[in-house]
């Protein structure tokens, strides 16, 4: 099993390091072309919203991404910012449908959009994801997976 | 690589090429692009996004914020966009309702609501 482990700290920065890993790590497993953009944007996404979390409540904290090849590719990205309960479930994105965007997705976060439209974001993306509370402290594990070949 | 802006007026449209990866770290450049034009009285912009590599949550965030803004001054936002990896971020989130998307620039210049 083929593992890439990559710490980050919560700098924006940072989340194009990451894409360029989890996407150069995609392609030496063998994932197809075609799923590289996907997974670029998944990871980028899971990681922005990972750094957001940090500079908010955890700013000294390391975000951690493993990439292993396990029959599959898996990317698992570990926050160790508060289990909310938008890291339990993906929001269909309700109330991001025609005009009437929610003065919500604008208010505070410099803004950016919340965590969770990332988290939807994903979830519209890829087929295989799992977003659950780390069983081992704080935080949150956004687990995705892509086939391989 | 990094964003990079540059904007050119069509009579009273403002065209502003974007180029590069919109994420998380570039967008605030782009986003203090569009409060500078509606600041100093370009309510009618256009973001050509042909030349973006790469666009995010984020990203989409400052192109909604700019539309709320002109918005705010009875202008509009329109993009344009023919990239289908670009296409399908807007699709998944349902941006397509929101924004109108031309296929160039000079559709998007002559379009009226």
């Amino acid at each position: 099993m083929a593992t890439v482990r990559l710490q980050i700290s919560a700098t924006p920065a940072h989340v194009r390091t990451a894409r360029l890993v989890a996407t150069a790590v995609a392609r030496r497993s063998g994932v197809a072309d075609s799923a590289l953009d996907e997974i670029r944007l998944a990871v980028g996404e899971a990681c922005s919203r990972a750094v957001s979390l940090h500079e908010e409540f955890a700013p000294h904290e390391l975000i951690t991404l493993l990439l292993a090849d396990q029959g599959t590719f898996v990317v698992t990205v570990r926050d160790m910012g508060p289990t909310g309960a938008e890291a339990r479930h993906i929001d269909p994105l309700e109330g991001f449908d025609g005009l009437g965007v929610p003065e919500t997705f604008f208010a505070g976060n410099g803004g950016r959009m919340p965590a969770g439209f990332g988290l939807a974001l994903i979830g519209g993306l890829v087929d295989d994801v799992e977003i659950d509370p780390a069983g081992d402290g704080p935080g949150t594990v956004v687990r995705m997976s892509w086939p391989l070949g | 690589m990094d964003l990079s802006l540059s904007t050119r007026n069509e009579g009273d449209r403002t065209i502003v090429a974007v180029g590069g990866e919109i994420d998380v770290y570039t967008a605030p450049k782009l986003r203090e692009q569009l409060i500078d034009l509606v600041s100093n009285g370009s309510y009618h912009i256009v973001v050509d996004l042909e030349g973006v590599e790469f666009l995010d949550s984020t990203g989409l965030g400052v192109l909604v914020g700019g539309l709320k803004r002109v918005r705010a001054h009875d202008g509009s936002l329109r993009l344009v966009c023919t990239q289908e990896r670009i296409l399908k971020i807007f699709r998944i989130t349902g941006l397509t309702k929101v924004f109108p998307i031309h296929p160039s620039v000079d559709e998007a210049v002559a379009a009226r609501d």
